[in-house]
């Protein structure tokens, strides 16, 4: 049986990876799950310097899911890179890091310093609706998007991978953006911008006031992102959103996705990362299905 | 440290303490690690309510295997558990955080262990671990002075209330200075004004004390980054002014925090 998957020249040992910003570096769910069964670890977005992120409460749970308003939180590269990449080393899984800034300047720092690292692939974040400056900015407007593609991909050493925002009207046209400025792949769906108010306190429950949704709620309209995206452009697309058994990653996998992320369901059950994995098997083997790439995309 | 891990705990007990709140004994191998100060995440069933719900240990009986945890219904989640009854089955995941660093109290020092409203729970085991001269002050907002006599058999326990009706009236700060308690350290649980004072005192006293914070939390082993307080000096592993409550704490000491 073949599970591996391949993404610009990157092979995985299987379409599973993890979310950015739901799994750390990969640590702290070491203690729970085997790092060597996962396709890729996709590591928390990293900046140039160190960022402090926002006030609490940073988390708020929905109907089904949960809002986060983190702010990228996060140590700098230079840390990472000593600590959180030198981490990774020692499993054989391949590693994306995801890449966040607040100027185009920023963002292309960081991807030079990754250049001669163990980083396979990088994920440049222009989705995050939790930060005030950058990030979001970029992958709201085709126009922008295509700008910073095009420069980072000029400097990048590794493959890029354009992480989507569901906040717009039409995600193909962001797809068809980053394609034309050359990204190597889609990751999508970031976080849907969401709002929770304490009706006893007639407050809002972030300090953020505004977080980002994930988890189960989301999936169908992640699916139907990725689905659209897919029939819209060639490059290969990382689904993500709602995932929480092998039966929902196998959905975005018929959709189109070439991969998948587990993201806030690790939060929940910290073993979803590998239990999904295992469950992908088992239906092949129930199917009798010898490659996984057999079912990519076979919903059209 | 103990591994964490998710698993299965099976109710012993439930009963019904106070008004809202609930002392609940599970059943289950992570109670084998569990210290004074820890907690663990309870998974509702209702998959509406998917994250679990970080309740403090009150406490760990090692040779039956068990965790006692009294918590407040807050809301949906905690209404769900108080639903459990003996035999029922109920996903946990632990044991999470640093405890109440013991040690710090040496034989021959007064410590003084505060525990405000849901922050008292904690307290109890902690005051069956010190092994030094210890002063139980707790504080509830009226007669429902739940674990009192749980606490009377550790250590000379001291109540405020906040309605004045059994012991002091106002708050566990009031009650150090009515029965003139002088600490060498203190411990303490509860809501972030009551700790906030404690800080103050502490600091002006200039002794150790040592504080359990609370925050919404999803992960609940340092990942996700959600449940984090201020630092006063940059942190070690987040390189900013901010630690993780759930994984660097809950409990820290007061200066080291800025609340």
């Amino acid at each position: 049986m073949k599970t591996s998957v391949n993404i610009a020249g990157v092979e995985f040992k299987n379409p599973v990876m993890t979310g950015s910003g739901t799994f750390g570096s990969g640590m702290e769910y070491s203690e729970f799950v085997d790092l060597n069964r996962l396709g890729a670890v996709v590591t928390k977005g990293v900046a140039n310097v160190p960022w402090p992120g926002n006030p609490t409460p940073r988390v708020a749970e929905v109907y089904g899911g949960m809002l986060n308003a983190i702010g990228l939180q996060n140590p700098g590269i230079d840390v990472f890179m000593e600590r959180d990449l030198e981490f990774l080393k020692q499993f054989d899984t391949k590693v994306i890091v995801n890449v966040c800034g607040k100027s185009v300047e920023d963002y292309i720092e960081v991807v030079e310093k990754l250049s001669d690292s163990n980083a396979d692939m990088l994920e440049i974040n222009v989705s995050c609706p939790n930060v005030k400056e950058g990030a979001i900015a970029f992958g709201q407007k085709a126009d922008a998007l295509y700008d910073i593609t095009s420069r980072i991909k000029k400097v990048a050493k590794q493959p890029i991978i354009m992480k989507l925002s569901p906040n717009v009207t039409d995600i193909t046209e962001m797809a068809r953006a980053a394609e034309a400025a050359g990204a190597d792949a889609l990751s999508m769906i970031n976080t849907l911008t969401g709002v929770k108010i304490d009706i006893e306190r007639r407050k809002f429950v972030l300090a953020n006031k505004t977080g980002g949704m994930s988890g189960p709620a989301l999936k169908p309209i992640a699916v139907r992102m990725v689905w659209q995206c897919a029939n819209a452009v060639q490059i290969p697309i990382i689904g993500m959103g709602g995932i929480a058994t092998a039966e929902d990653a196998i959905e975005f996998l018929m959709a189109g996705a070439t991969a998948v992320a587990v993201g806030a369901m690790n939060f929940i059950n910290p073993y979803t990362t590998v239990e999904v994995a295992d469950g992908i098997e088992k239906y092949m083997e129930r199917h009798g299905i010898e490659d996984i790439n057999e079912i990519i995309g076979c919903v059209k | 440290m103990a591994q964490k891990k998710k698993e299965t705990a099976v109710v012993v007990s439930q009963i019904n303490l106070a008004p809202g709140i609930y002392d609940l004994k599970i059943k289950c191998s992570i109670a084998q690690d569990a210290q004074c100060g820890q907690f663990v995440a309870v998974y509702p069933k209702d998959k509406s309510t998917l994250l679990p719900r970080p309740i403090s240990i009150c406490e760990v009986d090692k040779e039956e295997g068990t965790l006692r945890l009294v918590y407040r219904v807050a809301g949906k989640g905690t209404a769900e558990f108080s639903g459990l009854k003996a035999g029922d089955s109920v996903e946990v995941l632990g044991i999470l955080g640093n405890g109440f660093p013991v040690d710090k109290a040496k034989p021959g020092m007064t410590a003084v262990l505060l525990g405000g409203g849901i922050g008292v729970p904690p307290i109890l085991q902690l005051s069956k671990e010190l092994n030094c001269d210890r002063k139980i002050v707790v504080g509830y907002r009226d007669a429902q002075c739940f674990l009192k006599e749980d606490f009377e058999k550790n250590g000379d326990t001291y109540i405020a209330t906040e309605d004045g009706s059994v012991g002091t009236k106002g708050n566990v700060m009031d009650a150090i200075r009515e029965n003139g308690l002088v600490p060498d350290v203190i411990y303490a649980c509860g809501p972030m004004p009551m700790l906030r004072a404690i800080k103050k005192y502490a600091e002006e006293k200039g002794i150790p004390a040592y504080i359990s914070l609370e925050e919404r939390m999803a992960c609940g082993i340092g990942a996700c980054l959600g449940c984090v307080c201020r630092t006063t000096k940059v942190d070690h592993h987040s390189h900013v002014n901010n630690a993780r409550i759930c994984t660097d704490g809950p409990v820290f000491e007061a200066r080291e925090v800025d609340i």
